[in-house]
């Protein structure tokens, strides 16, 4: 696949961490406003197809992407595991939100909800390392290579 | 009601196009439609006549009247999970191209070699 | 707002009949982006923003994928003319759509009316949302909290998808002839 013309690699450039940020925005807030662990993660893995969609594939043919994207969807589910498996640790039952949770009177802040952002973030990050490989075993690797 | 009986419509003609179409790919696309319909039918049981998006901010009232969440939160997943099957079909696919260099599924079920 | 529901819903049943019948495979997929589309504005009416969100995204993704599966194989579609076999399937096509339909009615008349759903099982999660789980998203606190197996659950069945599409495209395959 051929990249494109200069100004869209240059737009690109310029938008791909927007989009990154914007991604991480939503999976951190995602006990706060719409949003969550999946959208996010689909977001995130928008911005690095876009980047792959204007550079075009040969450009990438040449590092290890597919093992570094399998390696840190693996990672993220193994996480999302680790923290069901917490609850277990503490004493109580399996899956069960064991981080204290806001004092009363203030709910709405960052770091509040115990173990949902957390789990947001394992989501998050599996379900982008997940998309983004799909996208690069289709469109950037060639038939019967070894990534 | 109505509106009910035109999301079952949608899934009829997803399924219309699972059964009868014979290119793989006008397989995949009716597999779609099929999830948009499911998807699309979820969402509409669970709403509610003047309920608000449920999500609490700080300056709503004590008592107003939020919209079914159940059926949001299964469609969530749900629509990630449908991507991700239609990203497998589509694999599987170029991999039937590649060896058989059609998409008709009548040739197909003729095994070669 | 019903109005515009409904005609919505229409413009994906006309989306998706275009995506099916068309003869060039690139433009049934373009039409099937229209549906999922439409679909976002009918999830934003129906006062669901988490869904409006992700169907957006998704719907954006799985037009790239598709694209990209067409540009490696072939564009053409492989359907025969409009000839009296075709004609025939579909008007049995649309007798059984007509058939099904009538049956199901008398389903849909029990379901609770349009607008007015019996939340018996929403109730506590909505009363009880913020003060146990201390989130503000109900839709994340009933997926991540008081059904977080199920999200276990799902969270590892992508995981299969995607190895499943990784080792299939992966594996060194026979040439043809």
């Amino acid at each position: 696949m051929r990249g494109m013309t200069i100004i869209v690699q240059a737009i690109s450039r310029l938008m791909a961490p927007a989009i990154f940020l914007l991604g991480v925005y939503v999976v951190l807030h995602g006990h706060l406003t719409p949003g969550g662990g999946f959208a996010g993660g689909v977001l995130i893995a928008g911005a690095f197809v876009l980047l792959v969609l204007a550079f075009g594939s040969e450009e990438w043919r040449s590092r290890a992407l597919n093992w570094n994207a399998t390696a840190l969807e693996s990672f993220g589910l193994f996480f999302f595991w680790f923290l069901a498996v917490l609850g277990m640790v503490q004493g109580v039952q399996f899956f069960v939100n064991v981080i204290a949770k806001s004092e009363p009177g203030t709910p709405y802040r960052l770091f509040s909800a115990g173990i949902i952002p957390l789990c947001n973030t394992a989501i998050g990050i599996e379900v982008a390392a997940g998309l983004f490989s799909i996208f690069i075993c289709l469109a950037v690797m060639k038939m019967g290579e070894k990534p | 009601m109505i509106v009910y009986s035109l999301a079952i419509v949608l899934f009829l003609v997803g399924l219309y196009g699972v059964l009868v179409k014979r290119n793989l790919f006008k397989i995949l696309i009716g597999l779609s439609v099929v999830e948009y319909a499911v998807n699309l039918l979820f969402a509409l049981i669970g709403y509610r006549q003047g309920g608000a998006a449920p999500i609490r901010t700080a300056g709503l009232a004590a008592d107003t009247v939020f919209v079914d969440p159940i059926p949001q939160a299964l469609v969530l997943t749900a629509i990630v999970i449908g991507l991700a099957t239609t990203a497998l079909l589509a694999a599987v696919a170029v991999r039937i191209y590649e060896k058989y260099d059609t998409f008709d599924v009548r040739k197909i079920r003729k095994l070669r070699g | 707002m019903l109005t515009v529901l409904i005609l919505l819903i229409v413009l994906m049943i006309l989306g998706a009949v275009v995506a099916l019948e068309s003869r060039d495979l690139l433009s049934g997929v373009i039409s099937l982006g229209i549906c999922g589309f439409a679909l976002t504005i009918a999830f934003l009416l129906l006062q669901a923003p988490d869904l409006a969100i992700v169907q957006i995204i998704v719907e954006t993704l799985t037009l790239v994928i598709l694209i990209a599966a067409i540009l490696k194989t072939t564009r053409e579609d492989t359907s025969e003319p409009l000839g009296f076999r075709k004609i025939l399937l579909w008007g049995m096509g649309l007798v059984a759509i007509a058939a099904f339909l009538l049956v199901t009615v008398g389903v849909l008349r029990h379901l609770p009316p349009f607008g007015a759903p019996e939340l018996r099982m929403a109730q506590p999660y909505i009363d009880g949302g913020l003060p146990q789980t201390g989130a503000a998203n109900l839709v994340a606190a009933i997926i991540l909290d008081y059904r977080g197996y199920d999200t276990l659950g799902e969270a590892t069945v992508l995981f299969t998808a995607v190895a499943g599409t990784v080792a299939v495209l992966r594996s060194v395959g026979r040439k043809h002839a």
